[in-house]
């Protein structure tokens, strides 16, 4: 099963326990970096405007006040933000980036400031070039800066709480008529095979129809090779439909008593 | 084996969903502390999450539950097993007087380097001047190092009008911030293992180094002396220091007789590069401000014998503040971070 996590780094907990971390490539990371060039030269445009004002006093001291501000900007920027919001710019925020240590702990202030200073040389020659590469050549999708700082980009999507809702409704199972063969279900069919079909009724309505009837026959016929139920009790019944039997006696355990899901 | 997943997400929801309530909040609320109460509530739910991502794991393949259990986890995980020493509050004084000449003097062999190579820079650069004269368009940076030394000189104490007149703060600014960035690319360059660093040094000795005989050899040293050591006291010591750090990061790359991981030699390091740099910056700001409003004008405006008299004093307090200051009277240092 493709667990859409080719770019991943694993860590491993003192308690033994494996979790894995998404790592951002350099095309999300780029268009982040492009929404930071924007809040800088958007912070530096009004940070200018307001330092207009000390033109009043003298044209030389509000030009001067400016350079020294727009250099604080561009370099101050990526610093304080990822300071302040734990490794979060804007952009990084908005693409839901964040710079983390590599080995998942809590960054320091000198590792944000070295990922940030050795931007100098990730963009040369233009455009983040070396950085980039870098980035593509790394196994943990590193710049130079974040090799350096001991830092890596993380990519946190959107995780639901998940909704089982269309598993968990109390509808009649024509399978559950049939206890011998369910427990042979459930003993013959592996985790894989079994979040397969669970993944299939959850994303269902993301299928197109032809791609949706293809794809639960092919799983109809899978599990009707794997424990074959009398035709009386499949009947009428449609790929999705059987599909849902099968998960609904994978994945609930009945009351044989009352026949009602505990 | 299949887990009754319906059973198992009623029971554990809340868990996860206290959890996650607590990671927003800490992530939201950077200086919010715990009481103990709530740290060891955070700690059970932590461990509670873990075992839950375990199970899961082991029993079930529903890759959902899975991701929002491991993002929960590892966002937890972070904020458990953290065991470094917080920052402390930040102490400007201190840490100038104190942490920032210690650092220079823990990597003295690195400074070392750096003047070597400037100075090795500098004697190419003399010697190109002196030997090929013509060198001299390729070599100097600028238009006005061009021109014949005796000329500028005779230009520049005839002067009428202030050049820099109304542009002084804007010209002292540039100054600031050009040397900072160069400073930062001698840092970042450590990063090609100290080639960059090297030879970015280098050229910069090479140009400082026949700009130097170039007025020498015309006979105009107190003009030159009294041009650059303002400045050039504080300036040149601070790319020095600037290149120090590239060359700690390099080492650090390189790790010769250093039997630790290269990820544990960087992260011991990288206190002293941020410190270092931090500190560059400031003794850069300083240059830029004397340059613009002290360097650039010649006698009769200013002697001299003032201006060089000044460039020493300042030279002299650098010397006895990368020396001294901080120093323990015991002269035991305080050891880096592990």
């Amino acid at each position: 099963m493709h667990q859409g996590k080719t770019n991943a780094l694993t860590i491993k907990t003192p308690e033994g326990i494996l979790f894995s971390l998404l790592l951002a490539g350099p095309i999300t990371r780029s268009l982040a970096w492009v929404i930071d060039g924007l809040c800088i030269i958007a912070i530096s445009s009004i940070v200018g405007m307001a330092l207009g004002i000390l033109g009043v006093v003298s044209r030389d001291l509000a030009w001067g006040a400016s350079i020294l501000a727009y250099f604080v900007i561009s370099v101050g920027y990526g610093i304080m933000m990822e300071w302040y919001w734990r490794g979060q710019t804007l952009g990084k925020r908005l693409f839901r980036l964040r710079v983390m240590d590599e080995q998942g702990l809590h960054l320091e202030f000198s590792q944000i400031v070295i990922r940030n200073l050795l931007r100098f040389v990730d963009s040369l020659p233009a455009f983040y070039v070396v950085g980039g590469l870098a980035c593509l050549g790394s196994r943990r999708a590193q710049r130079l800066g974040d090799f350096a700082a001991n830092t890596i980009v993380v990519w946190n999507p959107k995780v639901p709480e998940p909704n089982l809702n269309q598993l968990l409704a109390d509808k009649y199972n024509s399978f559950r008529d049939y206890p011998h063969l369910a427990a042979r279900l459930r003993q013959r069919v592996s985790p894989q095979e079994a979040g397969i079909a669970l993944q299939a009724l959850l994303r269902r309505d993301e299928l197109n129809p032809e791609a949706r009837i293809e794809l639960f026959r092919e799983i109809v016929s899978h599990f009707r090779s794997v424990v074959a139920f009398p035709e009386e009790g499949v009947d009428g019944l449609s790929g999705e439909q059987y599909v849902r039997n099968v998960v609904d006696v994978l994945f609930r355990r009945h009351d044989t008593k009352q026949g009602r899901p505990r | 084996m299949i887990i009754d997943l319906q059973k198992f997400i009623l029971e554990e929801r809340p868990y996860w969903a206290e959890l996650e309530g607590n990671l927003d909040k800490l992530e939201k609320e950077p200086e919010l502390r715990m009481t103990l109460e709530q740290v060891k509530q955070f700690h059970y739910l932590y461990q509670r999450t873990s075992a839950d991502l375990a199970k899961i794991m082991t029993f079930s393949s529903e890759p959902e539950i899975r991701r929002y259990l491991e993002s929960l986890v590892g966002r937890a995980y972070g904020e458990i097993h953290e065991t470094r020493d917080k920052p402390h509050r930040l102490c400007p004084l201190h840490w100038f007087f104190r942490t920032f000449p210690q650092t220079f003097r823990r990597h003295i062999r690195a400074f070392c380097l750096s003047l070597a190579i400037m100075l090795v820079g500098c004697t190419f650069g003399g010697l190109a001047i002196c030997f090929d004269p013509d060198a001299k368009e390729v070599i100097m940076p600028f238009p006005h190092l061009r021109i014949d030394p005796s000329e500028r000189v005779a230009d520049e104490e005839t002067a009428d009008e202030d050049r820099l007149h109304g542009v002084k703060t804007a010209f002292s600014t540039y100054l600031m911030t050009h040397n900072i960035k160069v400073a930062i690319f001698l840092l970042a360059l450590g990063m090609t293992w100290g080639i960059g660093t090297m030879i970015l040094l280098f050229s910069n000795g090479v140009m400082l180094g026949a700009v130097t005989l170039d007025y020498v050899l015309a006979g105009e040293t107190k003009f030159l002396v009294g041009w650059l050591l303002p400045h050039g006291a504080v300036e040149l010591p601070a790319c020095l220091l600037a290149a120090q750090a590239g060359l700690v990061l390099a080492s650090a790359l390189i790790g010769w007789g250093e039997p630790i991981s290269l990820k544990i030699r960087l992260r011991k390091i990288s206190g002293d590069i941020v410190t270092l740099i931090f500190g560059v910056a400031i003794l850069l700001g300083w240059a830029g401000f004397v340059e613009a409003f002290l360097s650039q004008y010649h006698q009769p405006v200013i002697s001299y014998e003032a201006k060089i008299g000044f460039g020493i004093v300042e030279l002299i307090l650098l010397v006895l503040f990368l020396a001294k200051s901080g120093a323990h009277k015991s002269g035991t240092e305080v050891q880096g971070p592990d």
